[in-house]
């Protein structure tokens, strides 16, 4: 898995398949999942989502992850909709929801970063017309993933910086230090990228 | 060959440098001094992260001021911490980036990757999260990504600094046997025994450019004083 938790490296077809059919498909199956009203239908849909996850034979905790993370929104769904509407309404918004995240998941774990950012440069290249470089929107992209495990890393050290200093858990007081730390290091990142050549 | 002609540089009130005339043309030279003594700032110059406020610094008689992007093509910079240098989320992912810019097939790119990752000992870490290797790992990585590249001139900013004395180890090991010229800043004074030429930095100026055995001498002595 990356840093982020999105691809898991498999050489099946999901794999092999290029960035752009997979998230042509996504669009598709998921604007299908949306359209569906039939509660039968919208869990056969679920079970055919996570059906999918062992066809790229990533393992089960993934598919778990995915889920885990989705359940207190699932949750809350349906106890809002058991209670305004009907058991009907809840079983096709949570399970249209849970499918469509499946499927999204299924194409992040087989797709790397860099195919999706080649994929998202090139579809940002007709705004090259109207001066905007698709090749720093893509830039962009590919930062922001790449900064949201060093901010996750420079908030758990302030914060045990914090408690060492034996001032108990921080939260607000932290806000100072991470935001000096994440500046010097988005600092120190953009020197790397000048150095790389990557900004030319 | 890398040239300061008249270089100065300050940030704020603070002068960094004073008025430095070098020219680096050696195969391996080191750089040493105390906290502040201007060695990164210096070292940015190199690759023209940082202008001078007066001066000009000349890389192959190419203008830091003018023609930076050739510049930074000739001349690759490793920082001290391999975390900030990192930009991609897996290892391939991270050196193919570096050659994004350079017209290259998919498969010369991947060629390529391959070959530096195996030299570096990252064979096998191609879908690797990058964020998760090692300290020695990264630094091996940001090392790579650089030279993938092929620059004519490496500057290396204190790259062992956060590493264990194996990994300094294999650090020293992949500079020593580098084809490009190494300009190397480091506070690990044995790397630099077996180099051409050693400068001591001190409050902004150049001084002492010697042979390693005097130069690190005279800043041990400075540093004792």
């Amino acid at each position: 898995m990356n840093t982020l938790g999105l691809y898991v490296p498999g050489s099946s077809w999901p794999h092999r398949l290029p960035a752009g059919p997979k998230l042509l498909g996504l669009l598709l199956a998921v604007t299908g999942v949306l359209l569906t009203s039939a509660p039968a239908l919208v869990v056969a849909e679920v079970v055919l989502s996570a059906g999918l996850y062992p066809v790229t034979r990533v393992p089960w905790r993934v598919l778990g992850r995915h889920v885990r993370a989705l359940l207190p929104f699932l949750l809350v769904i349906v106890i809002f909709q058991l209670v305004t509407a009907e058991w009907q309404r809840a079983v096709v918004l949570a399970g249209g929801l849970l499918a469509a995240v499946l499927l999204a998941g299924l194409v992040t774990v087989t797709t790397k970063v860099s195919a999706m950012l080649a994929l998202f440069e090139r579809l940002a290249r007709p705004l090259d017309q109207v001066g905007v470089s698709s090749r720093r929107v893509a830039l962009v992209l590919a930062l922001t993933m790449r900064c949201v495990p060093l901010v996750a890393s420079a908030f758990q050290e302030c914060r045990d910086a914090y408690r060492a200093r034996g001032l108990g858990r921080g939260s607000w007081r932290l806000v100072v230090p991470l935001i000096v730390r994440l500046v010097r290091d988005a600092e120190a990142l953009g020197d790397a990228i000048t150095a790389r050549g990557l900004d030319l | 060959m890398i040239r300061f002609e008249g270089v100065r540089h300050a940030y704020g009130d603070r002068v960094v440098l004073h008025d430095i005339d070098l020219e680096l043309a050696e195969h391996r030279i080191g750089i040493i001094g105390a906290n502040g003594s201007g060695k990164s700032t210096l070292a940015r110059m190199c690759n023209g992260l940082i202008l001078p406020a007066a001066g000009r610094v000349l890389v192959n008689d190419l203008d830091t001021r003018k023609q930076g992007r050739r510049i930074q093509r000739l001349v690759g910079f490793v920082f001290p911490d391999a975390d900030t240098q990192i930009i991609m989320p897996t290892v391939a992912e991270d050196v193919a980036i570096g050659l994004s810019r350079r017209g290259l097939s998919t498969s010369e790119t991947k060629r390529r990757t391959t070959e530096i990752l195996a030299r570096h000992g990252l064979a096998g870490h191609h879908d690797h999260p990058a964020q998760l290797l090692s300290g020695g790992q990264k630094q091996m990585l940001a090392l790579a990504a650089v030279l993938v590249t092929e620059p004519a001139i490496l500057v290396c900013d204190e790259p062992t600094t956060l590493l264990d004395l194996r990994n300094v180890r294999v650090v020293a090991r992949t500079l020593h046997d580098l084809d490009q010229q190494v300009i190397l800043l480091t506070h690990h004074l044995d790397m630099l025994r077996q180099f051409d030429r050693v400068l001591v930095l001190d409050e902004g100026r150049v001084v002492c450019d010697d042979r390693p055995e005097p130069a690190i001498k005279h800043y041990q002595a400075l540093m004792e004083s």
